[in-house]
């Protein structure tokens, strides 16, 4: 915690960029997903990102290497699925722990790697926890809005379990994201504080919610104050969001975020708004120019990039920060 | 840890409350234990629809919702979840904080794990021991909430002042330090008990929860204090008006002393101000345990009331039976729109186009309106509440006229209307608006601050019959005359309406209708405009009527004329050496507690009611006489009281659900009269001059020994070698009810759209009252010991004044632009001056404060033009521009 709240203090740190966008060159076969550790699965496989850690490590390991190499000081575990909840999809909900372990192992190792060779500048892991495929808040029923397909404890128990994984894997921080349900959130903000003092030990958490569309909420309805407002009980590193919005559609999002909060703010876009066949077409020099505009107005501490972004991207993102010096920390 | 008060909630949206914020209220009525209705719907397992209640709680203005489901035959923690579920999918109710009330824990955690935003637990407490009590703090901790803690402890509910500072004080401490809870997400609720209950030990009830809250003010300033108001009065359920007075008056003394959270049912809540005195004065006995007869006086009184009470009440619908075209009428006469759409429906299947709907039954009931108004028995209030059922038939009937393509429709003329260039007053435009639609004229209002060439254009456009103008500030008058000049450029014939409250028969005479050879008239009221209008529209007798008007008005201005020059006025030397002489040895000025500009952004409405002067509100209706008498008054009096009435519940869904916002910006400086009739403004260390105030010095010849005063004369000169100070400021009520009101106009209903500026008038002016009287007591402070009641306020009892620019003691608007600057009224609360400056938005009030005892308000009057060049010279303007900006007040 110390050593990541010196830097920060210092100077902007860079996150990595997409993994599925990555991995989609790859082009796995459902026998490549499988592996031989799944091979007589009862479900087909094919589209389990996560699953890759442990049948083809070293793809994964290799596109967290590219993304060190671009210049990221902070990678993400292969792990933004690896709930219980949303493994189920997959029938693999007991592999959840295992799953965790092994990708923060795996992004564990290649931070090390880089850190012995550039030891000015350390790396950190941080250890993804998506939103899961369920939502708390709202009901998927239009019939029968009292409905929620799944309970605060559940995803509770789900998070800690996930949680568990990484830190036992070796993670420095957790990263609570692409939060569109600020309940879903708060049930792992809970686990999480669980484990804090379980372990008698500060866990640095991230936490990054998501505006889903020009209304400037999140899919639960929060405006970007609320959001912060429902989730600042337990103490963070960071705050921000990510993905749905390219840089520029997020900067007021930020802004408001930026405007009010006691943590460091994050902010990892998409590269650009998808195009109609779903792609992203954001240059990496088109995409750090609108970044630009944050380090300008001193909003962020730390940035990336969410889907459709590639090392070239962190690579150009992480060159235009270097010139900026980051927001301010308001101590309360 | 943070060292400010903030309380920040979130449902949908944020509720941050700071210690400037005002009274928090909370909604009760979903409570089971709170609301009858509501229990029963949620016993039918009703969800759907108690929810409504929700809503119409959120919409009434509840800024955080309460939700208790504790009751013997209810599933507490199932039917919590159900329904707290079904909030979450409705953001209009969703948008606000939730309070998540019950006395058992396992109801209170199951709330909290269906919840997205920040809610209040309501409430834990040392009952069951420090163990629990600290372990619940820390749970509530982890799920995001904040939370209220009872006074109560293992021992029993806290019943008087020491018991309930024994367990705050311990709760506090086991709360911060053990469960480590920041102290600005508690909420103590102090217990509010019944007073009045004929038991002794009762009648401290009240009196220790306002000194307990006091306490916690000041030993635990960072914590909130709240409580369940109703309780207070429960000995007198079923007589409201005494219970709506008692929850009033608790309040009034409970948010002095430091309560900011409240649970309260806004229907239940009487405005201090507007409770009559002798039920004031019992109520408050009690409250306060002023007296050892306290409960016996006001039961006997209360039976009084109640007696009252029982001999009105039931609607009377029997005209709901009488013929189609009499309940239209009724309706129309009576402003009832209840039933409406459902007969003017009926009238439409009968008739044979929708448009005969209008023509037929809908102008045979305005007729009514209008004979009645014309003839003194309707006053204006009323017709503007008949204007809102008509113009809700007319907009249902026209998709049906539309579809006919049939829209021809007979009027009596057209008038287009506009409050002129640079000003932004309407109120008085819009009734007489409402009044000529009403009589069957299509009005075109083409709204505030138009500049003359759009008047001209749409006029053209339109092809009106007639062109009314509105205005209230005096450079307002310029426009009017050059509006008529144009008119006369450009070959128009339509006869001109002038109106609003600066305009008068004699400007009208004098300096418009000379500019224009067709017809002008003054139109200061409602009533007599429908005569007017009709009487210049009226194709025989039209030609008749415009000549003897335009005879009228020549007789009236030569007369004026006249009259005005045996007047003799002074040179502006002559009058400077008859200048107000104070005797400033013995004057000794105070200083003020804090120099400089000052900021409040948010001044508590509840305060200002106290301070509301009602007689202009009446007579922006129309309804002349004094307040209170007018409401007693012969002929006026059951209109005026039904007016009150509906600006009463207007005023309590402003101030209750914040519907607008009291901003002030006022500083004090240091100040000295120089060069005859400047005052030069200081910084606060006394060396630099930071502005110039430029007065101006009335010039009519005094009877012997009467002085011609400048409002200089009431700072210290210079040479008089004492530092002597000057104050200024400028409040808003105008954030938020502008877009309330635009509301009511969208929504056809013109009557609360005037209702809501008129009010919100009345508001500025309570401001500028409250703030003259904080400024003389606290932050000026030369009348400390002051005390002086609504009535003697009003008369102007108070020492020292506060004149404003454009009124009779500094006819300047100008001096306006150098009080912005200095106060930085812009950036510091939002209000602008517009070309003519006049203060936007319009329910502002700004000006001066002089502080010697012997200040008064006075009129300048006319000033010659010797004054007028030398007043150009001084300010740094050019000639014409002073000309242009003081013209009317010169002497022609």
């Amino acid at each position: 915690m110390n050593q990541l709240q010196q830097l920060l203090s210092r100077r902007i740190l860079i996150l990595d960029g997409a993994m599925g966008t990555m991995l989609q060159a790859y082009d796995f076969s459902e026998e490549d997903f499988r592996g031989d550790l799944f091979s007589h699965w009862e479900v087909p496989l094919k589209g389990n990102n996560d699953l890759l850690s442990l049948t083809q490590p070293a793809a994964i390991k290799t596109i967290h290497q590219e993304y060190l190499e671009a210049g990221a000081d902070i990678i993400e575990t292969n792990t933004f699925s690896s709930t219980r909840i949303a493994l189920a999809d997959y029938r693999l909900e007991d592999y959840a722990y295992q799953l965790n372990l092994e990708s923060a192992r795996l992004a564990r190792e290649a931070a090390q790697e880089y850190t012995a060779q550039t030891p000015d500048q350390p790396r950190f892991v941080a250890g993804a926890m998506g939103p899961t495929n369920k939502t708390a808040s709202l009901s998927p029923d239009v019939n029968n809005p009292g409905f929620r397909a799944i309970s605060f404890d559940q995803l509770r128990e789900a998070y800690y379990e996930q949680a568990k994984g990484l830190l036992d894997g070796g993670v420095d921080i957790l990263l609570v994201e692409t939060v569109f349900d600020t309940l879903n959130a708060k049930a792992a903000l809970f686990a999480i504080d669980q484990l804090q003092e379980e372990t008698q030990k500060a866990i640095p958490i991230m936490l990054s919610g998501t505006i889903t569309d020009a209304s400037g909420r999140t899919l639960s309805g929060q405006t970007p104050e609320a959001f912060l407002i429902s989730v600042e009980h337990i103490p963070l590193l960071s705050i921000g969001f990510n993905c749905a919005l390219g840089p520029r559609q997020l900067t007021p999002h930020i802004e408001a975020l930026a405007k009010n909060a006691s943590f460091c703010i994050s902010a990892y876009p998409n590269a650009g708004l998808p195009n109609a066949f779903g792609a992203y077409d954001q240059s990496p020099q088109e995409m750090a120019q609108e970044i630009e505009t944050y380090l300008q107005k001193e909003l962020v501490n730390i940035v990336g990039g969410c889907c459709g972004t590639t090392p070239e991207h962190i690579k150009a993102i992480s060159e235009v920060a270097k010139k900026y010096t980051p927001r301010p920390i308001k101590t309360q | 840890m943070s060292t400010t008060s903030i309380l920040k909630l979130s449902g949908l949206e944020p509720l941050v409350i700071t210690a400037q914020s005002n009274f928090v209220n909370v909604g009760e009525r979903t409570n089971v234990a709170g609301s009858k209705r509501f229990l029963r719907l949620i016993k039918e397992e009703k969800f759907e629809e108690a929810l409504s209640i929700a809503r119409e709680q959120v919409e009434n203005g509840a800024q955080v919702l309460d939700i208790n489901m504790d009751d013997g035959l209810i599933d507490g923690k199932q039917a919590m979840v159900r329904f707290l579920s079904l909030v979450m999918s409705e953001p209009d109710i969703a948008r606000v904080p939730i309070m998540i009330d019950s006395s058992k824990w396992e109801i209170l955690e199951a709330g909290l794990k269906v919840v997205q935003g920040k809610c209040v637990v309501n409430s834990i407490s040392l009952k069951e021991g420090e163990q629990e009590f600290i372990a619940q703090a820390r749970k509530i901790r982890r799920y995001g909430a904040a939370v209220v803690v009872m006074a109560f402890d293992e021992k029993g509910q806290a019943d008087n002042l020491e018991r309930r500072i024994e367990i705050v004080e311990r709760s506090y401490r086991l709360l911060t330090e053990q469960a480590k809870f920041p102290p600005e997400d508690i909420i103590f609720d102090l217990n509010i008990f019944p007073v009045a209950t004929g038991m002794e030990e009762h009648r401290r009830n009240s009196v220790d929860f306002i000194e307990a809250a006091r306490w916690v003010r000041q030993h635990l300033p960072l914590v909130h204090i709240s409580g369940g108001v109703s309780n207070v009065s429960f000995s007198f359920r079923g007589n409201n008006a005494v219970r709506e007075a008692m929850h009033s008056v608790f309040l009034y003394h409970a948010i002095r002393a430091g309560m900011n959270i409240g649970i309260v049912n806004p229907t239940l809540l009487q405005v201090y101000d507007e409770i009559p005195k002798d039920l004031l004065e019992y109520v408050e006995d009690v409250i306060l345990d002023r007296r050892d007869d306290a409960t016996e006086r006001l039961l006997e009184f209360a039976q009084t009331l109640k007696n009252q009470k029982q001999q009105k009440k039931e609607v009377d619908l029997s005209w709901r039976a009488e013929p189609l075209q009499e309940r239209i009428t009724r309706a129309l006469v009576k402003g009832i729109d209840q039933f409406i759409i459902e007969d003017i429906e009926e009238a439409r299947s009968q008739a044979a186009r929708p448009i005969d709907v209008i023509e037929g039954h809908l102008m045979t009931g305005m007729n009514v309106v209008g004979d009645l108004f014309g003839s003194g028995k309707m006053f204006l209030p009323q017709v503007v509440k008949s204007a809102r059922v008509m113009k809700k038939a007319v907009a249902y009937l026209l998709p049906f006229i539309e579809a006919t393509k049939d829209t021809k429709r007979e009027t009596a003329g057209k008038i287009l209307m506009a409050t002129v260039k640079g000003d932004v007053h309407d109120i008085g435009k819009n009734i007489v608006g409402v009044v000529l639609a009403c009589n069957n004229y299509e009005v075109i209002d083409l709204g505030v601050m138009v500049p003359p060439e759009k008047i001209i254009e749409q006029a053209r456009l339109h092809q009106v019959d007639m062109i009314g103008l509105s205005g209230l500030i005096t450079p307002s008058l310029d426009e009017m005359i050059h509006l008529a000049k144009e008119m006369q450029r450009q070959e128009f014939q339509l006869p001109l309406l002038i109106g609003g409250a600066t305009t008068s028969k004699a400007h009208t005479a004098v300096k418009i209708d000379p500019e224009y050879t067709h017809a002008v008239v003054h139109v200061n009221d409602a009533s007599r405009a429908v005569t007017v209008v009709g009487n210049l529209l009226q194709k025989e007798h039209q030609s008749t009527y415009i000549h003897n008007l335009k005879n009228e008005y020549q007789d009236f201005r030569q007369k004026f004329l006249k009259r005005t020059q045996h007047k003799e006025y002074l040179s502006l030397q002559q009058a400077r050496d008859n200048k107000l002489k104070l005797d400033w040895d013995q004057f000794t000025p105070v200083i003020p507690q804090r120099l400089g500009v000052q900021v409040i952004d948010d001044l508590p409405l509840e305060e200002l009611l106290a301070f509301l002067d009602w007689t202009p509100f009446f007579r922006s209706w129309d309804l002349h006489g004094k307040y209170p008498d007018i409401l007693q008054d012969k002929v006026v009096g059951q209109q005026a009281r039904a007016v009150f009435e509906d600006a009463r519940n207007m005023l309590q869904e402003l101030v209750l659900g914040k519907k607008l916002q009291a901003k002030a910006v006022f500083g004090l400086f240091p100040a000295n009269a120089v060069d005859g009739d400047d005052i030069q403004v200081l910084d606060d260390e006394k060396k630099k001059e930071i502005a110039r105030f430029h007065t101006l010095r009335q010039q009519l010849k005094k009877f012997q020994g009467k002085p011609n005063i400048a409002l200089a004369d009431y700072i210290a000169p210079k040479e008089s070698g004492k530092q002597d100070y000057i104050g200024c400021f400028c409040v808003s009520t105008g954030f938020g009810s502008d877009e309330l009101a635009r509301q009511y106009e969208e929504n056809l209903d013109d009557y609360n759209a005037i209702m809501v500026k008129a009010l919100a008038d009345r508001l500025a002016e309570a401001a500028a009252e409250y703030l003259h009287l904080q400024v003389r007591k606290h932050h000026w402070g030369y009348a400390s010991e002051e005390q002086l009641s609504n009535a003697e306020l009003i008369r102007e009892a108070y020492k020292g004044i506060r004149p404003a620019p454009g009124y009779p003691a500094c006819p300047d608007h100008l001096e306006k632009r150098t009080i912005w600057n200095l106060l930085e009224v812009s950036k510091n609360i939002g209000v602008e001056l517009t070309d003519s400056l006049a203060m936007w938005p319009a329910a502002s009030v700004s000006g001066y404060y002089f502080g010697h005892p012997d200040s008064r308000y006075f009129g300048v009057g006319k000033i010659k033009p010797d004054q007028v060049a030398d007043f150009a010279t001084r300010k740094g303007i050019t000639q014409q521009e002073a000309q242009r900006w003081l013209s009317p007040i010169i002497i022609s």
